[in-house]
């Protein structure tokens, strides 16, 4: 049973990473908006982006 | 340059950026950004310009100097409207997670003087406020709120979006942490149980580092994901009331306070660090959920906010030039390009366009308006370019009426949802008399089941089911109705839509569509009908009266002469040599050589005008209105709904008879004043019926006044509009049975919400005080009830839009703006 000492602290780091990973990913913006760039493939014109000069 | 260019303090590292007047200017913190980013967005960049030196220093941890903005009265009239000595204002505020926060923040506001009415809603995060401007200043208001550790915000569109998307951000990561949390103490609990269950014994070194290693995974859990609930607790503590969060922060803190300490000082007592980890992962998840429904209501209202471009081409002396929008002035003239969106109230000026009105009334198809025709700020035009005088700006404008009608039924609380907080309210004073009992008692009986049983207690009795039951659902029926292009301007209205009997239409502009049609074109003296239409279009194009407007769809090329119009009685002009009249039969035989009179057409139900050249009378043309398409099948659905339609009507007999025949309405009353269609209303109400009343005009809005209901077209008069219940923004009649049936349901489902939250509160009491329930199982059941509670109201919300692109517009427009 003394591998859990080892295996413990192990999936605890993987932990933290998914953590971090996630942590970035909403930071990113990646879980903004779940929809519209879903459309934006089936968009014909590109969209008039007033606001992407920001 | 490593200073602020809000405040003149050293960066220090900081890589924020403030964005004024086009230009991206460095600032040391998210205080300065958001106050410079206000005060730029609001056109008085101008500030920057004049101010001496760096005066003006609003940072993070000085709120006094960060609110001092809101006292200067020009600037406070951004956000405000004034009424006599009314002001009011819609605050977002940040950090609103349930009615107890909202509840707080009514009672610390009406403790100033001053302060009229205060409405928080906990469900869209709104605070509406009514104050006396003479005795309090938005400032104060604002700084009071800050004081309770909720980050006020006046209600502006880049306001609203970033404070959303931090929002949003910053549920999804405390929901992240807290079920990463809870998987992994799940799993070494789950390891500790089953050795019990076996009755092995575990060796006391491994138990010993399970509980130390869940220690280290439930301490970010506690004060990180459970960080706004502890705050929120105590916050209502030092305010000395009872919040909704207490009796759960008191739980959370005895379970972990009482887990570590076992933790360390031997192996004897029980830890809970599951139970911590998972309740507060629940009642995240239920935020979560709560936050979810509101921000999509919210962002339907936003998404009409956010629809008006900032710079748009004004057509000076000088040509086109690009301005921002906030500069223009009543009266300037600018040019709207195809696919763009109108930033301002205004007429049609050079040529008749295809207006797409989605946006604001949910109709796909676009719609034709025609020269001097009023089009509304956030309408797109998909035509080529066209030139508009602006007759309304800005809070002027109808997209703004809309928005605050809309702001303001989101942030009233129906009566329901009033009487169900008391109740919460007081319950929780009785929650924590009940857990001190329960402590006492099992003292007297066997101390060693006291913790757990008065922990149970405090978990399972936390009326946050019952507290939402109402507020989620009603949010979730506004979203609906939007969908079908009806705005909920009263939540109490819905309430009373459900058991409505009776619907009294007015006719003009309700059942029609206010519209004159030439229904019939009689020729005279052997003329063919459309030489006379052609003739009496060329006479009318110029002409502003109403009845002109029915003649332009029978406009072909000529050329008129000698046009002339004389006020009141119609329009003469010369036509290949000729000399024509149309207008009042007198008006057109004074010109006739003939004089006698024709006959007139005979059982004319609508208005009649006459053309006729020098020699003799030409044609007849009788106007009427057309019946709006859907009124027959919406009367008819509404019959099967049990709801008994009429119509009151201020128009004679024939023309009320004739509406009432084609819809298939038997009860019809035609030359009614205001004064009798109210007191028509009220019989009705005597008799015990509910009535709902439809009509669009300013003498309606009395009759709208008294009715239970009080439903207005969205043609129709801002007044009108100021009095209904609800607004069909579409003028869609079908849209009405629809309606019907969801506050039906809406009524239904809140029900289900209040009887499923009473059973749950008074049936887990007991059970949890005589020690049937552990901790863990009052956790799941508290979170759960809230949880089932969320789900249930969320039916309301509409099917996902798969119909036609608008809707994804609407979706995607302000989102990627969120995202840039």
């Amino acid at each position: 049973m003394s591998i859990l000492f080892v295996l413990i602290p192990l999936s605890l780091a993987l932990v933290g990473f998914a953590g971090w990973g996630f942590f970035w990913a909403v930071n990113a913006g990646q879980f903004d908006d779940l929809e519209s760039p879903g459309w934006d493939a089936l968009r014909d014109d590109p969209p008039n982006n007033d606001s992407s000069d920001d | 340059m490593n200073l602020c260019f809000h405040c003149g303090e050293p960066l220090r590292g900081s890589t924020l950026f403030a964005r004024i007047e086009q230009r991206d200017e460095p600032v040391c913190c998210t205080g300065c950004q958001a106050v410079a980013e206000l005060i730029a967005g609001s056109g008085l960049g101008d500030f920057y310009r004049y101010r001496d030196g760096n005066s003006v220093r609003p940072r993070e941890s000085d709120h006094e100097d960060k609110w001092r903005v809101y006292a200067d009265p020009r600037f406070a009239a951004q956000f405000t409207r004034t009424t006599k000595e009314r002001t009011s204002v819609t605050l977002l505020i940040e950090g609103l997670r349930c009615s107890a926060c909202s509840w707080l923040i009514d009672q610390v506001l009406r403790r100033h003087a001053g302060v009229h009415d205060v409405s928080v809603n906990a469900a869209t995060g709104r605070a509406s406020i009514v104050w006396d401007d003479a005795k309090l200043n938005l400032a104060d208001i604002m700084r009071s709120i800050a004081q309770l550790g909720y980050a006020p915000h006046p209600l502006t569109d880049e306001t609203v979006t970033r404070a959303l998307r931090e929002e949003r951000r910053d549920s999804l990561k405390r929901l992240a942490v807290a079920g990463f949390g809870m998987m992994q103490v799940m799993m070494f609990a789950v390891a500790v149980y089953s050795a019990e269950l076996a009755n092995e014994i575990m060796e006391p070194k491994l138990l010993d580092y399970f509980r130390k290693v869940s220690l280290l995974v439930a301490t970010p859990v506690m004060f990180y994901a459970g960080a706004p609930i502890l705050l929120s607790a105590w916050n209502s503590l030092r305010s000395r009331s009872v919040g909704m969060d207490v009796p759960v922060g008191i739980a959370l803190l005895l379970a972990y306070g009482a887990s570590v300490w076992n933790t360390f000082e031997g192996a004897g007592g029980e830890v809970y660090f599951d139970s911590v980890t998972m309740f507060i992962f629940f009642l995240t998840l239920g935020r979560f959920v709560q936050m979810s429904i509101r921000q999509h209501t919210a962002g339907v209202t936003d998404a009409l906010a956010r629809q008006l471009p900032s710079i748009t081409h004004r057509v000076g002396e000088n040509g086109v030039e690009d301005v921002p929008v906030t500069s223009l002035r009543i009266g300037d003239v600018i040019q709207v390009r195809r696919g763009e969106v109108l930033p301002a109230d205004g007429q049609l000026l050079d040529s008749e366009a295809h207006i797409d009105e989605a946006m604001l009334t949910g109709e796909s198809l676009p719609v034709c308006r025609r020269v001097g025709e009023r089009v509304v700020a956030g309408t797109l035009n998909v035509d080529g370019p066209v030139k508009i005088a602006i007759t309304a700006l800005g809070a002027d404008t109808a997209l703004s009426h809309i928005v605050s009608l809309m702001q303001r039924a989101q942030t009233y609380k129906p009566a329901l949802a009033r009487n169900a907080d008391l109740a919460a309210a007081k319950f929780l004073g009785y929650v924590l008399m009940g857990a001190g009992l329960t402590c006492a008692a099992w003292l007297a009986i066997d101390p060693s089941q006291a913790f757990a049983a008065t922990l149970a207690v405090l978990v399972v009795a936390c009326p946050c089911a019952f507290a939402i039951a109402m507020p989620a659902a009603l949010a979730s029926a506004t979203a609906n109705l939007r969908r079908h292009g009806i705005l909920l301007t009263d939540p109490d209205a819905l309430e009373s839509l459900a058991k409505v009997d009776h619907i009294v239409f007015d006719k003009t502009g309700t059942l029609t569509r206010g519209e004159l049609r030439i229904s019939r074109c009689v020729p005279l003296a052997g003329v063919n009908e459309p030489h006379c239409l052609q003739i009496a279009a060329l006479l009318e194009q110029a002409s502003e009266h109403p009845l002109a407007r029915a003649f332009a769809p029978y406009l072909h090329k000529g050329a008129v002469e000698d046009l002339q119009t004389v006020a009141g009685r119609g329009v003469q002009g010369r036509i290949d040599g000729r000399l024509y009249r149309i207008g009042a039969p007198d008006f057109v035989t004074e010109l006739c050589q003939d004089k006698r009179p024709p006959a007139s057409p005979p059982e004319s139900i609508g208005s009649v005008v006459m053309l006729g050249d020098e020699q003799r009378a030409l044609a007849w043309f009788e106007l009427t209105d057309s019946l709006r398409a859907g009124a027959a099948d919406a009367v008819t659905q509404l019959r099967s709904l049990h709801i008994e339609p009429q119509i009151l009507s201020g128009d004679g007999q024939r023309a009320v008879q004739a509406v009432a025949q084609r819809c298939g309405i038997t009860e019809h009353f035609a030359r009614q004043s205001a004064q009798q269609k109210l007191t028509h209303v009220l019989d009705l109400q005597k008799r015990g019926k509910r009535v709902a009343v439809i009509g669009d005009g300013v003498n309606d809005a009395p009759v709208l006044g008294a009715a239970d209901v009080s439903i207005a077209m969205g043609r129709g008069a801002a007044l009108a509009h100021a009095s209904a219940g609800l607004v069909l923004v579409s003028d869609n009649l079908a849209a009405l049975p629809e309606a019907v049936l969801l506050a039906r349901r809406t009524l239904r489902i809140a029900k289900q919400n209040l009887l499923w939250a009473a059973l749950y509160n008074l049936g887990s009491i007991p059970l949890a005080a005589l020690g049937f329930i552990p901790p863990w199982l009052a956790a799941l059941g508290m979170s759960l009830s809230s949880v089932a509670v969320m789900l249930n109201s969320s039916r309301l919300l509409p099917r996902a839009p798969r119909r036609t692109t608008v809707p994804t517009v609407i979706a995607a427009a302000p989102l990627r703006e969120t995202t840039a």
